[in-house]
């Protein structure tokens, strides 16, 4: 059971492993494409895993990046076009960063380390879980980025306006990108402060 | 002619400096904090992605324009005027990526063996780089009229990831020698030292 909890906060993927910082960083703006894309990488990485894992025996090895390529871009087209039929709002907000799913590390390498070795289960509960600690990271910087950059929450005001009546200004550089990157900074920061006491 | 090539110029300034891949779009990330703790060896990556970039944004641009855009396969005849394959682009990019990636390899080895040599590991690696298939994707998201302006839009974006690496490794070269607190150092020092380039290059939105 603990091995499976590792990606959430231990061995989180973003904050310890650096993987798929790329669209970790780009859709945070805002709480509601961020949780979009946690749980569209969730998906991905889950079903891939799965799959990947049920043909582990049958891959020559000297193909397998090949096909693992095919196999995520398999499910990434299937999310794109549902994103675009269901929520097209969000899929104009998130443009090519759905797309470069396929090329997020934390898919390979899970796919790498863990797929390729273990039981179809086991593998669909990690892809679950790595996904989910991807997720959390982004929706943490997310709020941080709503709240102070915009004064909402999920598009919802939740700074009173007295506040701004009373001189509060919303912080305009928390919108912009470089920000994501000192907020993952502080994250980290604030991570190996309490490994280390 | 003057104004297709100020066109051009002007998109090539453009993505170096203000669609910086890295800055403003984090694109390539994962290779840019990896393999950034040596200014030889980020200018190695740095190249292999220009190159790689360089050749892959104009096929891809062809491919869209000619076979997968709606309307895209008008010159076959009337009857396939209205068919639009652009959801097989996703798939068919990273073939095309990695396919060129591969053929690459080989023709370098063979032809430039210098140039091979000096790419090293980076090249097979580029393969899941997320810069290379988002040069693609931005590529078909802005409709570039030519396959020129393609071209300039890769070279440009190309160099701008060279110089953001080679920047920030040449700071981490100095990094090691400076006090950073404990639970800071390696990455989180990394990703706020690149938000910090990231507001300088913000200052280049006024040209």
């Amino acid at each position: 059971m603990k091995k499976y909890l590792g990606p959430l906060s231990k061995d989180n993927p973003v904050l310890v492993q650096t993987l798929g910082v790329c669209s970790a960083l780009a859709v945070t703006a805002q709480m509601k494409p961020a949780v979009v894309m946690a749980l569209s990488v969730t998906v991905v990485c889950a079903c891939s895993n799965l799959i990947i894992s049920l043909m582990r025996n049958t891959i020559p090895p000297r193909v397998r990046i090949i096909v693992q390529l095919l196999v995520v871009s398999f499910f990434v087209i299937l999310v794109d076009q549902v994103l675009q039929a269901l929520l097209y709002d969000v899929s104009k907000m998130l443009s090519v960063f759905v797309g470069l799913i396929i090329t997020n590390c934390i898919i390979m390498g899970r796919l790498e380390a863990f797929a390729l070795s273990h039981k179809p289960l086991p593998s669909l509960v990690d892809g679950v879980m790595n996904g989910l600690g991807y997720g959390l990271v982004l929706v943490v910087v997310a709020f941080f980025r709503e709240l102070l950059g915009s004064g909402t929450l999920w598009n919802h005001p939740v700074v009173p306006a007295s506040w701004y009546a009373a001189g509060y200004m919303n912080n305009g550089l928390m919108i912009l990108p470089p920000m994501a990157l000192i907020l993952v900074g502080v994250l980290i920061w604030a991570k190996g402060e309490t490994r280390s006491s | 002619m003057f104004k297709i090539m100020s066109d051009i110029f002007n998109i090539f300034v453009r993505s170096v400096f203000i669609d910086n891949m890295v800055f403003a779009y984090f694109l390539g990330m994962c290779s840019y904090l990896a393999v950034s703790k040596e200014v030889k060896t980020a200018f190695g990556l740095g190249l292999a992605v220009s190159f790689v970039l360089a050749i892959t944004v104009p096929v891809n641009y062809l491919l869209d324009k000619y076979l997968l855009r709606a309307g895209a396969l008008a010159w076959l005849g009337e009857r396939f005027a209205t068919i639009d394959l652009s959801f097989l682009s996703l798939i068919l990019f990273i073939a095309v990526i990695a396919g060129i990636v591969q053929l690459l390899e080989m023709v370098l080895e063979r032809y430039l063996p210098a140039l091979y040599m000096a790419l090293g590991i980076f090249l097979p690696l580029i393969a899941v780089n997320c810069a290379i298939l988002g040069g693609s994707l931005f590529m078909q998201e802005r409709n570039f009229p030519t396959v020129i302006h393609s071209f300039s839009y890769a070279i440009g974006s190309g160099l701008g990831w060279l110089l953001a690496i080679v920047a920030f490794a040449a700071i981490r070269e100095r990094l090691k020698y400076s006090n950073i607190p404990e639970p800071l150092r390696g990455n989180g020092i990394a990703y706020i030292i690149t938000g910090l380039l990231g507001i300088g290059f913000m200052a280049f939105l006024g040209i």
